[in-house]
């Protein structure tokens, strides 16, 4: 890949703003594969429960927040159906989406070694954790599809747009994975912050609670939450209701610049990264 | 630029490092104390503090082609600009001006084994390593088996590498990298990890390479192998280009310079223009009176004492020394693990290895000094520290002394008796 095919190269001092460069990460998409691949290997070769682990994140959240937002805090009341099911998923892709998000941001510290002796597009690490996470996704899926059959939900066909959401939840933990994996280099200290960013983030996002709650008119600016049209739409198409068109639209916006903001950042600073690292 | 057979053409290459500012907290702690002390640091520096980062130039206005086919070695002593020449080279960092443009397919090789994971197997880390080093899955597939036999590792394949013992990590980890088939290789030192087996397949390989007609530029402390692998020696002094030419000529001027000033006579020896970092900075060797000498007997004991600034980066580190006899040749090897059992804490800064009895011949010798957790990166080598002479060579009380001049370097324990 990389080598073989490019023959001819120029080395030269770096400048603040590289471009993305996608002819080179194409010749290397070979090492995006071999990333994932080590990562799911790695995970679950350590881990004795291995792919349950990708059951009991979502369901232990799902059994702590039916007992404290459902049952305690009302929260239920306002689900049609089953708060639980409701919970678990809206969980499943939030567990996705929080997981990749930590796991990209502190990916580039984890491969310092790497960094300081090979040269690839740096932007391969945080990417390929974003792929690696798909992984729990289909386990957590696949259960959430049992869940189904058990509360008797059918399935519907805005199934078929699941992708969309997926896809859209790993643009926006690409934008935040990114953008944080480089801050993290230059700045420890975002270690924390990413830390509860993405604890208040869930509580900013409609995993435990309905839309519904919030009134009408703020609902397109809560939406520039990208995760709020993510969750929203991923949760509808599963349980059924309207699609909120609105709202996915201007969280698929908000996902995007998020994405290029990260990009962005991440691509002027790459170079240095082994300076500092 | 291929037409007229330049390989590597480096223009003009400088790189700057702003000291302090690479020093990044290790540990929790410590990122705590420094996360603590950032907001006063900041507020110093807006009511006007100077910040102490200073620059310092790894590599200064560096120009020279290699031509296609050339195998160059690139010498000089530590904090010469060789590994940061190799990381540009390497595109790991970019240089600060000047440029350099390569004709041909790159491989670089900072270390042999870079992205081994120990939870993952032989075969799977061959697979992970090629592809780090970038080869094709499609290639990697099918040299598998000459790589696995070439590591002599056929019964361990698929076994997870933290089980290898660090000789079979380091066969495993060579033979991905001596599978590769760049136009141009660039190389680090990593010919010093490893057994005297080990780095003679090094340069058995990298002397297929030369005759394969390949481009090689290589980082070396060996001025052996420069001279015996290499067409053409690029010396490096304080980041600029000091010597540029044959071998032979480019080492004596090494040796010379070496020669010249700081090797001790008196038994201690001082660090001359330490590096920034943590560093080994003071060395003596005791005979075994306890007298700072460097005048010793075969059959001698010798105390080394050496000592470090400030703490080492992480414990459970290694204190390594290389002897070398008068042609620097090294001719033995030493260190608090994985030789021994010992393994120092950051906060060591002394550290004492008692050596003998020495068997060496008459003639003077020298040590360098290594500080390092094994198999990872150096902190630090101290070339050629200190200097020490054996004056009298007669372990068996026979009046007859032995030279290193005509009799080798060390003398075995013999008996002889008559045959039937």
């Amino acid at each position: 890949m990389p080598q073989s095919v490019q023959r001819r190269l120029r080395i030269e001092p770096a400048r603040s703003w590289q471009g993305l460069q996608l002819a080179e990460l194409w010749r290397y998409r070979e090492l995006l594969y071999f990333f994932v691949w080590r990562d799911i290997k790695v995970r679950y070769k350590q881990t004795v429960l291995g792919a349950l682990w990708a059951i009991i994140q979502p369901l232990a959240g799902t059994a702590l927040f039916t007992l404290f937002f459902g049952r305690l805090g009302g929260l239920s009341k306002q689900v049609n159906g089953s708060y639980s099911l409701f919970v678990y998923v809206g969980l499943s892709l939030w567990t996705f989406y929080a997981n990749t998000v930590s796991s990209a941001a502190n990916s580039l510290v984890g491969s310092s070694h790497l960094i300081a002796k090979v040269y690839f597009p740096r932007l391969l690490i945080p990417i390929a954790a974003i792929f690696a996470g798909l992984v729990d996704f289909a386990v957590a899926f696949a259960f959430m599809l049992v869940l189904m059959v058990v509360y008797s939900v059918p399935p519907s066909p805005l199934m078929l747009t699941l992708p969309l959401f997926l896809v859209g939840t790993m643009v926006v933990a690409a934008g935040a994975g990114v953008l944080f994996s480089a801050l993290i280099v230059s700045y420890r200290d975002f270690r924390y912050v990413i830390t509860f960013v993405v604890q208040l983030w869930l509580f900013a996002t409609p995993v435990l609670y309905t839309i519904e709650i919030i009134p009408e008119k703020w609902r397109l600016l809560y939406a520039a939450n990208p995760m709020v049209g993510m969750i929203a739409g991923f949760r509808t198409a599963v349980l059924g209701g309207p699609l909120p068109f609105g709202l996915i639209l201007m969280s698929g916006v908000v996902a995007l610049l998020l994405l290029a903001a990260g990009l962005r950042y991440f691509t002027s600073v790459e170079r240095r990264f082994a300076d500092v690292i | 630029m291929s037409s007229n057979g330049v390989a590597i053409d480096i223009a003009g290459v400088s790189k700057r490092y702003t000291i302090g500012e690479a020093q990044r907290p290790t540990n929790f702690r410590e990122s705590i104390v420094a996360m603590m002390a950032a907001p006063w640091k900041r507020l110093r520096h807006l009511r006007g503090h100077r910040s102490t980062a200073t620059d310092f130039w790894a590599l200064r206005d560096v120009s020279f082609n290699v031509r296609i086919g050339d195998v160059v070695g690139i010498i000089g002593p530590n904090g010469a600009g060789k590994s940061t020449l190799l990381k540009v080279l390497s595109r790991i960092t970019p240089p600060t001006s000047g440029h350099i443009d390569l004709d041909g397919r790159v491989s670089s090789l900072l270390e042999v084994g870079t992205g081994f994971h120990p939870e993952l197997t032989g075969r799977e880390n061959i697979f992970l390593n090629g592809a780090i080093l970038g080869m094709l899955r499609s290639e990697i597939r099918r040299k598998f088996d000459a790589i696995v036999s070439f590591a002599e590792l056929e019964k361990f394949i698929d076994t997870p590498v933290k089980h290898y013992s660090s000789g079979m990590y380091v066969r495993l980890a060579f033979a991905v990298a001596a599978h590769l088939e760049p136009e141009i290789l660039i190389i680090d030192e990593v010919l010093s990890v490893g057994d005297l087996h080990f780095r003679n397949r090094c340069l058995g390989r990298m002397r297929e390479m030369r005759d394969e007609g390949r481009t090689v530029l290589f980082v070396s402390h060996d001025l052996t192998s420069v001279r015996q692998l290499c067409n053409r020696a690029v010396m490096l002094l304080g980041g600029r280009v000091d010597q540029d030419g044959a071998p032979d000529e480019v080492t004596r001027a090494y040796e010379q310079m070496n020669r010249d000033p700081s090797i001790a006579t008196a038994g201690m020896a001082e660090r001359v223009n330490p590096p920034p970092h943590y560093h080994l900075r003071r060395v003596e060797l005791r005979n075994a009176a306890g007298a700072v000498t460097r005048g010793f007997d075969a059959g001698d004991v010798m105390e080394i004492h050496l000592w470090a600034s400030g703490r080492a980066p992480a414990d459970s580190f290694t204190a390594e020394f290389q002897l070398l006899n008068d042609a620097d040749e090294i001719i033995s090897f030493g260190s608090a693990n994985p030789v021994r059992d010992t393994y120092y804490v950051a906060d060591q800064q002394h550290f004492v290895c008692r050596l003998g009895p020495l068997p060496l011949t008459e003639g003077a010798y020298s040590f360098s000094f290594t500080a390092r957790v094994w198999n990872q990166v150096r902190w630090d080598f101290w070339e050629k520290a200190i200097g020490f002479d054996i004056q009298r060579c007669d372990l068996f009380r026979t009046g007859h002394g032995i030279t290193n001049l005509h009799d080798g370097d060390f003398v075995i324990q013999q008996e002889w008796l008559a045959g039937d």
